[in-house]
Order: C-alpha cells, then structure tokens, then sequence
C-alpha cells in the first residue's frame, strides 16, 4: 500500500518547503526557491507567493489588542463563544488556504505544479507537486 | 466511514466523534475530579447554608464561581489538543532521505542526522530525528511516549489532567492551577471562620466541630492540597516570566552560567509581561490534526482533483479507476477529494 506513493515516478516529483525556525516557533516558511523548479516558474514570483503565505501567517501570529480581547471574552464565556465565530488565527489560516487555492489555479497549475495547504501537514511544511506528464 | 481519529496512531482516546482527546491514562483525572467534586459538595452542603445565614449569600456564589472556573479549565486542559504534530508520509521521509537540508551526508541515515539552526538570537539550535513520527523536532516540540506523539511547546504530561500540556492548552492548565488555588484558599478560610462563628455560639469548640464535621474533611483535604496546587502555580507564573517551558528548566536548557558567555532565551520577549501576555492571551493555533475529516485512500498524499491539474494523470488516481472498474474516461465527471477535504477542514463544531 506505501510502495504507491513513491516520490518520483513517470508523473510527478513531490518536494517540500520545511519551516524556517530562525526567528523563533512563530509560522514561517523558507522563502527559497527549490532547485527542482527551475525553469518551471519565475523564481521571483514563487518567493513572492512564499512570501504572502508567510505573511498571513505573521498576522495570525502577530500579539494584537484583537487577540487580546478575543482570548479575554472567550474565557469570561466560559469558552461558549468558541462555538459561535472563529478564532483570528483560524480566519488568517483560512486566507492563506484560499490565497493557496487562487494561486494554484491562476499561475502554478499552467506550469504543472500544485502546492498544498500547509494546515494539511500541520503547518510543518509546504508540500509542493510537480508532474511531468504535463510536458 | 472511517474518520482521520480512528486510525491516528498516537495513544490517545477520543470522544465525541473525534472532538475531544485525552491521554491515554485517565484514572488520575478521574480521581482528581471526584476529590474537587466531592470537597466542593461538602463545602456547599454543610458550610454555606450557616454561612449564608450568618454572613452573607455572596459566599456561596463565590464559591459556585470557582467551582465552575475550576471545573470548565481542567475539562478544557484535559480534553484539548496540547498540539499534536501529524507524522510524516512516506513522501515527506523520502524526500528528507534524499535532500541536504541537514549538515550529515547522504549517506547518514534520518535518526543519526540532525539540522542546525542559527537564531537570530545567536544561538544554534539542534534539531533532532524523531525516529517514532518521522519528522526532524522543531524547537520546543518533544516526543511524548505517554502520548507517543510529537506535541507542540511541550510543557509536561501532567497525569491530573490525563493529558499533556503543550502549546495549545497550557494557558488552560495554567488557568486551572490559578482558580483550584483560589478554591482551595477560599475553602479553607470559610472552614476556619465557620468553626470559629460556630464556637461563638456553642459552648465548645468540640460542640461546633460535632456540628459540622464535614468541615474538618474539608480543611484537611485542602490544607494537604494547597501545598503542591500553589506551589505549582508559582512555579508556572514563574516559568511563564522567563517564556521557559517545564521540560526546558528540568533540562536547564537555557543556563546562561554554564557556556559563560550570557545566553539570552531566544524565545522570551524581553520583558516577564509580554511574556504572560503572550503566553495566556496570544494567538493559538487551530488543532494541527484533521481528526473528524473522513479517511480516503489518497488521504496521506497528495490529493490532486483532475479538474485543477487539467488532464495530468496521478498514479493514485489510476488506482482509484482500477479498483472502481471503471474505464479510463471516469475522470470527467471528478470525485475531488481535496475540495472535500476543504469543508472538512474547518468544522463548525471542532471543540478541540
């Protein structure tokens, strides 16, 4: 049952974008372009997607009055409210996962590359396929 | 339909259809819960109706309010995701195998290799292979092998709350620690003012505790508690200052004495406020498992629907089409699994 989810066959190479820890825990992406890209796509533009995905998440992770009084209601209520809205950080993620979905459709599925939400991995790693049989 | 809880492969339990977990071991818990219960009950039963009488209603609203905090946070300690981290796919082993993201050669296999990061602090972080989830440990995150899982900002596992205490439920346990002190405080001192107003009015003190002896259970019960419950939340304000976790201080990872040179904790903000402030009101993320979406065979890689990837052909949808029977054509009328994925991925009702 594994042996079907090879890394490289006729059709398609997966590579992954890991995590830059440099700054601390806080979600960030490593913003360099991958080597098995090249040629594909501009590299401007795919650091520049980086980029935006990285700073929706800076937002998300950013220490604002609004998370302030988010967390403060959530807890006088008894977290009830949890069950009403969405917290800031999950609207954030939803961004990004929609910004993901525009881009792959608008400039990286033409080049035969689709990138996966990182929420899927569990904001460890951007998961990038590439496929070959498009060419 | 199996859903995503059913086949994790951690050790934890899960209720309610995957929305809420616990820890594998919950006997602890229970017993924890039956002791502030059963303390609680007596407090309401035999102290606040003379204490009511003769001093005020407010006591047992006080007290009813405690009881409740205490009650809603160690629920929610113990039956949210601390942060849990997904294993890797066989694809993403694959590609760490093959790539040179870490100093070791090739050659080296994934648990002897570790990836060095420098902090914009100065500091390298070693980051090591979790041989059990497959993934290199990001800063802070340790294996739990009560949970066998990798959680996020791993604290402790803490048996009174059956759980461990990661990053997205320690401001719960640290909430519970602050209000099961302020209940064990409170109880405490209406226990004692309730023997002393009942002394007042009887001719002996013997007399008042044969009245109530419930209130000495009660006192001795708390004073035995009060002991470790605020000590522990000592400990916590004080780990919370320095944005050090639990596991860090045993491991005194953070001990600027030892290398000589001042090494600053690279991720304290600089003052013990923004630290609180960031620890008990920051962001929190969303539980990083899917755990109520619906198992599909492709659920694990990736999941390409062929109308977004314009007629690519994927092997593990060549394998669906061979299992269905169906001829090659089918994928013009797509089954996409991710976009079901998408709606799954954001429930309404993820308590976790």
């Amino acid at each position: 049952m594994e042996d079907t989810t090879r890394l490289t066959n006729d059709h398609s190479i997966k590579l992954f974008i890991q995590r830059d820890y440099s700054e601390g825990t806080a979600v960030k992406f490593q913003e360099r372009f991958p080597a098995e890209l090249e040629g594909r796509i501009d590299r401007q533009e795919f650091i520049e997607i980086l980029r935006d995905i990285n700073r929706f998440f800076a937002d998300a992770e950013a220490l604002s009055c609004t998370t302030f009084m988010e967390n403060c209601c959530t807890c006088l209520t008894g977290y009830l409210l949890l069950l009403c809205m969405p917290t800031h950080y999950e609207k954030c993620v939803k961004r990004a996962a929609k910004y993901i979905d525009e881009k792959n459709e608008s400039v990286l599925n033409p080049h035969g590359i689709f990138m996966v939400d990182p929420m899927e991995k569990g904001l460890r790693c951007i998961e990038v396929c590439i496929t070959n049989a498009h060419r | 339909m199996v859903k995503q809880w059913e086949i994790l492969e951690s050790k934890n339990r899960f209720y309610c259809d995957g929305r809420c977990l616990t820890g594998r071991d919950i006997g602890v818990f229970i017993f924890a819960l039956i002791l502030i219960t059963i303390t609680s009950g007596l407090f309401f039963g035999f102290d606040c109706p003379y204490l009511t009488y003769r001093l005020s209603p407010a006591v047992p609203v006080f007290a009813a309010i405690l009881f409740l905090s205490v009650i809603c946070f160690i629920f929610r300690t113990a039956c949210s995701d601390p942060g849990i981290l997904p294993r890797a796919t066989p694809d993403e082993v694959l590609y760490l195998e093959r790539s040179n993201i870490t100093s070791s050669p090739q050659s080296v296999a994934l648990p002897g290799r570790t990836i060095e990061v420098q902090m914009h602090t100065g500091h390298v972080i070693q980051l090591k292979f979790c041989s059990t989830c497959k993934i290199f440990r990001p800063p802070r995150v340790s294996h739990c092998s009560l949970c066998d899982a990798c959680i996020a900002n791993f604290d402790h596992h803490c048996p009174w709350v059956g759980n461990c205490v990661g990053l997205r439920n320690y401001r719960y346990f640290y909430s519970f620690l602050m209000s099961l002190s302020f209940l064990c405080i409170y109880i405490l001192a209406f226990n004692i003012i309730n023997i002393v107003l009942r002394a007042q009015d009887k001719p002996s003190f013997a007399d008042a505790i044969r009245d109530t002896p419930a209130t000495i259970v009660e006192a001795l019960i708390c004073f035995f508690s009060i002991w470790s419950v605020l000590g522990l939340w000592g400990y916590h304000t004080y780990l919370i200052c320095r944005s050090v976790t639990t596991n860090e201080d045993i491991k005194d990872t953070w001990n600027t004495s030892r290398r000589g040179a001042h090494m600053k904790n690279p991720f304290s903000r600089g003052n013990p406020c923004l630290n609180c402030f960031a620890a008990l009101c920051g962001p929190l993320p969303p539980s990083f498992l899917n755990l109520r979406a619906i198992v599909t065979p492709d659920n694990n890689n990736i999941n390409m629907s062929p109308t977004r990837m314009m007629n690519t052909i994927n092997i593990d949808e060549t394998r669906q089409y061979q299992l269905d029977d169906n001829n090659y054509q089918r994928h013009s009328s797509p089954v996409p699994p991710h976009s079901d994925r998408q709606q799954n991925r954001y429930p309404s009702y993820d308590y976790v």
